[in-house]
This record gives C-alpha cells, structure tokens and sequence, in this order.
C-alpha cells in the first residue's frame, strides 16, 4: 500500500502512466459526447410542455454534475497532497479548479438561458442556480487564494485546506439554500425536480453525462503532465525527456 | 532521556530552489552550534525546521531517541526560540508579556521571577512601562528575559544580538558560554563573532545546497 | 553560586510537559482582553461601521417603514456580517507582525485550543457588541418590536459561527500583504447558511411563528464550527507562518 501510494506520488511514473490512459480517456470523451449529442438534439423526442428548449439539459445537467464532482475531486485531491505530502496531487487539485469554475459558469450560462424560455427571465433566484452560484464563489476563492501566495507550496497549501474547509460546507450550503428557497414561496416550476423523463431523453443524457467526465479526467490528466513539466523543469528526468525529444 | 536533537539526511526545496541537502546534524548537552551563511542561504529556514515549525523538508529529526513528530510537545517544552521578530506585545508591560509567555509553558509563574529576569537583562525599572515606550534594544532585551525565566535546555536563537548595546552583548555572550557551561545546548545564527570559548562548531550553508561542518 | 545539585542543573536539564493548557488559555484570554481594553477603538470601529451601513439603506431605498420593516432582518443580519468581516482581518495581523504567532505555535499545547480562545475573545468584542446593539437599529429601520429578542439573540448566537468561520479565513490570508478583500471572497460564501438562518429567525418572529428550529439549527452550526473550525483554524496558521 505503502510502497504503491509513494510509487503513484512520483511524478514521473504518473508521467508515463498517463500517457498511455489519456489517448483512451480522449477517445471515450470525444465518442461520447459526439453520440450523446447527436442522439439528444436530433432524435430525442421533444418535451411535450417545453418543446425542443428542454435540449440544453444535454449540456446544463452534464455540466452541473461535474461542477460539484469536480469541487469534490479537489477536495479529495487535497487531502491527499496534505496527509501524504504527494505533489502530483497538488498538480491536480491546481489544475481542476479553473476547469470546476469554468465547467460551474457553463452550468450557470445554460441554466440562465433555459429561464428565458421557462420563466420568461434570464435570472431567477432558484434553489439549483442558487447553489451553483454560491458555488462559483468558492471556486473563484480556492483559485484566489492559491494566486495571492508569492511562495508555491504555501499558496499550495492554503489553497488545499480551503477546499476541504468547502468541501465540508456545500452540503450545508446546498440544504440551507433549499431551506430557504422552500420558505420564500417557490416558482412553480424549478428545473430540476420534473416528472419523470421518458427513457428516449434519458439515454443521450446518461452519454452526455459519462463523456462530459471522460472529458474532465483527459483534461485533467492532460494538464497534470504539463504542470509536472513546468514544475519539475530543473530535474534530471525531465531534461533527459526533453533532450530525447529533441 | 537525553535533551539530544539530531538531524539525519535533511535536505530542503523551496519553490525548486535547493537550501541545503544531505545535512545531518546533531547538538546536545555541552555544545554551541553556530549557522553560518550569506544572506538567503536558508539559516532561518534551516532554524525554523530544527524548531519544528516547517514541515516542508526531507530527512529525519529526532529529540532523545525517538522522532520528532512524535515527542513534539516534550520537545517543545525543553525549547525556546527567539526569531527575527521579538515576539513581545508592545501594548503590554513587560511583566504581561514575560506572564503569558511563562502561562504558555504551563506554569503560573511568580512576579518575584519575572523582576529577577528583567534585572538579570538589565530592565529593572522599567517592568510597568508599556513596552512600545522602550527602545529597541530594550524591547529585545525583554525578549531575552526569556531565557531567564523559562529554563529550557535547548535554545534556538536567530541572530540574537540585534539591536543591542555593546555591554549588552558581552552579557549576552556570556550567558550563552554559562549554559553550554552548565551542559546546556544553544543553536544560534550571528553576524557578530563569537569569542571562542569552550566548543563551537560551526556549519556554513553556501547557494546550491552545499553545506560544510567546519 | 548554585547551592545544590538540582539547583545547578535548574534549566539544562530535560523536562517532561506540564500540561497546564487551563492556564495557558486563561492567560491567553487575559492578554488579548488586556491588548483589546488598552485598544477601544478597535472595539467601536466595528459597532460605528454597523451603524453607518444600517443609515444608508433608508437613504438608498426609501424611508417608508413599512417598506424599511420587511427589509429589515436582512439588511441587519448582512450588515452584522460585514461588520464582523471588517473586524477579523486584524485578528492575527498583530500577533503575526511582531513574531507572537510564532510563539504561539511554539507553546507546548495544542494550537487549536489556543486559537479558540482568540476566537473567543474576538467574539466577545465584536460579535456580542453587534448583537446587543442591533435591537437599537431595528429600532431605526421601524423592525416590529417582538423580534427584538430574536434579533439579539440570533446574532449572539450566529456571530460565534462567523468569528469561527472568519478566522479560518483569517488565519490563511494573515501572511499575506492584501490580505482584507480576498478574506472577503474566502468567507462570504461560507458564511451564507448562517446569514440563511438568522434571518429567518427573525422573520419567523415577525410573522408570529416559531423561533425555536431557525434557533436549534444556529446552534448545531455554532456547534459544528467549534467542533472544527479550531483544527483547520490551526492548520492555516501554520501554514501562513511559512510564508
């Protein structure tokens, strides 16, 4: 166990094992969302009260889904980078915040634009919107806080203990928002708790959803290795790669 | 027990920048340990590791036989740090501040004790001022008062003699020869030279993380 | 001379922890009591920004008090807030510039037991003044007079989650430069299910319904917070002494 978490924490092993997962993990994304996409706009039947405008849920719920696993992935990632010291995990958890706080905008851009049509507004103060608002905030500081360390590792660190510190908090956040949201007397329609979805709508959703996070992991990997680049530019490994290469 | 603080293999990065690598260390009873090194060459640093503040280096550290992250609080009871900083409250007198540092230890403490570490630092009269009203080698001075007052075998100083008088500094050199005297242990950096008394040993950290025992 | 053995060998000689955390938090409560009572200031300036905030919004909205009334809550319970915000950035400052902080984390005792009674000594000098002053504002902005004690009594009891919740914030941004709107960005959204609460404490009050849930679940935050906040509150600080 021991032996494996060290083994995975050295940079250059994860440099040569994501090389050969990310050309899978691209093609899986790619395929994914390509045939979700194509299924979902062209021949999923149309919502019978909202007609073909239900469509951007293919990209809304995807998006919604990873913004939260993403937040969790950092936290955990974090975690790991504290407890064990392992900077590769450090090298993720920097790179998946501005991918959590971009994949969070999507969320909030469809579903604003999915009002219009809906509610007749861009903006309503739904519980879901809400939250992922609130949401974006968070990843907007876990970004702020690392930026704002003139020293790496202390920015590294900082940025680490306030994940957790969020990761904790969303839940609470989220049943608080709900709380209030029920309170202060609903819209009557909220986007997400619908009557069940027939399974024609179904299907492409599900691709969409898993291809969206073969996308966030190829990413992800993607990224890693080049932060594994830049921040080990000064060992012997990597000079040895870089004169292999040249 | 013995009060003996090893350092095995200890090397430190920060930000991929090499401070010092491979170091081992070692100081107990009886001995004076001077850090030598230009500026940014990572003394503080290397001070501020051997106290068990930073947690960013590779290599071991023991206190006694066992490893440092295991006795932290019985190491840091047998320890006092004086840092760049004074770590004296300037709102305060120095008899508040020299109680609450004695409370941090976990003793009440007596007023008599605190008067005799203020005289002994050449502070008498001056224990009911506010401290900002004193100068700065005064306000170090009572940061020195310290030593007096919580006995602790281990002292890790960080250039220790700023800002103080000439008198103030042969007392001080002194002091710091009656403890390693009397089997003390002292872990210092300094600009100044110390007047070679007794056994000191001295390591240099130089850029690029060389490092050589002289 | 030294008389004795022991006597010769007082202070070179390994010793064991004394424990004693009791008084070292008694006399780490005094000091920050003593610094804050030779500092009032740093006590109104917290309390007078409260009150001004509370005199823009009739002025920005409309004087209306039935308008103010339904407002009311809200604009009390954020003003707290941002006046508990404003107050917390020096939490650490001082300690942190004049190497105290690093003391601090020297003791041989638990840190986060320590910086809870900082945390405590803060809340006593900003949150409690908040929230037995609010009832005077209400007062301003024509809050109905049976929520007066909700008023007080929800703020007493959210701002220990906001002191707690805010020194964490506090505690990472102590070491750098600008530290004042980025712990801002870190603690306003944390803060938001307290603000949730509080208020709709007071509302409930308003409109006659019970008090008794909106309070419970303030204390299961309060309690949450103590619990861990002090842990992550030490964590950041030891982080932030790196630099």
């Amino acid at each position: 166990m021991w032996a494996f978490i060290h083994k995975f924490g050295s940079p250059k092993w994860f440099y040569g094992i994501s090389a050969r997962l990310l050309p899978w993990c691209w093609f899986l994304a790619v395929a994914l969302i390509l045939v979700g996409s194509i299924w979902g706009l062209a021949f999923a039947p149309a919502d019978y009260q909202q007609g073909d405008s239900f469509r951007i849920i293919y990209v809304h719920v995807p998006a919604a889904f990873l913004a939260q696993s993403i937040f969790v992935s950092m936290a955990v990632a974090a975690l790991v980078f504290m407890v064990w010291k392992i900077k590769v995990a450090d090298m993720a958890a920097a790179v998946m915040a501005p991918l959590g706080a971009a994949m969070t905008f999507v969320a909030l851009f469809t579903g604003s634009v999915w009002g219009m049509p809906t509610w007749g507004t861009w903006w309503i103060w739904d519980a879901r919107l809400t939250s992922m608002l609130i949401l974006l905030f968070l990843y907007v500081g876990v970004i702020a806080l690392r930026g704002a360390f003139t020293s790496r590792d202390s920015g590294a660190r900082a940025a680490s203990v306030l994940s957790m510190v969020g990761v904790i908090n969303i839940p609470v956040i989220k049943y608080s928002v709900d709380w209030w949201y029920t309170l202060h007397q609903p819209a009557t329609f909220s986007i997400a708790s619908r009557p069940s979805m027939p399974v024609e709508m179904w299907w492409p959703l599900l691709l969409m959803v898993l291809g969206f996070y073969a996308f966030f992991i190829a990413i992800t990997l993607m990224r890693t290795r080049n932060e594994i680049l830049r921040r080990e530019a000064g060992k012997h490994w990597v000079r040895e790669l870089a004169a292999g290469d040249a | 027990m013995t009060a003996r603080l090893q350092a095995r293999n200890l090397s430190c990065e920060r930000d991929g920048r090499m401070l010092f690598r491979d170091l081992d260390l070692a100081i107990g009873p009886g001995e004076l340990v001077r850090i030598e090194g230009p500026n940014g060459s990572g003394k503080t640093t290397l001070l501020k590791i051997l106290s068990g503040q930073l947690g960013d280096y590779e290599g071991d550290l023991y206190w006694g036989d066992a490893p440092l992250s295991r006795v932290r609080d019985a190491f840091l009871s047998n320890l006092v740090y004086l840092g760049h900083a004074t770590g004296i409250k300037t709102a305060l007198t120095a008899l508040e501040n020299l109680a609450w540092y004695q409370a941090l230890a976990g003793e009440t403490g007596s007023e008599a004790a605190r008067l005799a570490a203020l005289r002994e630092v050449g502070l008498a009269g001056f224990e009911d001022l506010p401290v900002a009203q004193l100068s700065a080698g005064q306000q170090r001075r009572v940061a020195l008062a310290r030593l007096e007052l919580t006995p602790r075998p281990l002292w890790v100083l960080d250039e220790p003699f700023t800002a103080i008088d000439k008198a103030g500094v042969m007392a001080l050199e002194q002091r710091l020869h009656d403890h390693v005297a009397r089997g003390g242990s002292v872990l210092l950096t300094t600009h100044h030279d110390l007047a070679a008394q007794g056994t000191l040993r001295r390591i240099r950290l130089g850029g690029g993380g060389e490092h050589a025992q002289l | 001379m030294p008389s004795s053995d022991t006597e010769s060998l007082r202070g070179v000689e390994p010793v064991e922890p004394s424990g004693g955390l009791g008084v070292a938090m008694a006399a780490t409560l005094k000091r920050d009591l003593t610094l804050a009572a030779r500092r009032r200031s740093d006590i109104m300036n917290p309390l007078a920004f409260f009150a001004l905030v509370i005199t823009l919004f009739p002025l920005g909205i409309s004087p209306q008090p039935a308008l103010l009334a339904t407002i009311a809550p809200g604009l009390l319970w954020v003003a707290a807030l941002l006046a508990t915000l404003l107050s917390l950035e020096a939490l650490f400052r001082a300690d942190y510039e004049d190497g105290c902080l690093e003391q601090l984390l020297l003791a041989p005792q638990p840190l986060p037991a320590l910086v809870l009674g900082k945390v405590c000594v803060h809340w006593l000098m900003t949150g409690l003044p908040l929230a037995l002053m609010a009832p005077l504002l209400g007062l301003l902005l024509a809050l109905p007079a049976e929520s007066y004690l909700v008023l007080s009594l929800s703020l007493a009891l959210g701002s220990v989650s906001l002191s707690l919740i805010g020194a964490i914030g506090a505690a990472l941004t102590v070491g750098l430069s600008r530290g004042g709107v980025l712990l801002s960005l870190l603690v306003l959204p944390l803060n938001i299910p307290v603000l949730i609460f509080g208020t709709g404490a007071v509302q409930a009050a308003i409109i006659g319904d019970p008090v008794g849930p909106h309070l419970a679940i303030l204390g299961a935050l309060c309690c949450a917070a103590l619990m861990m906040a002090p842990f992550a509150i030490a964590a950041s600080l030891r982080i932030s002494i790196n630099g």
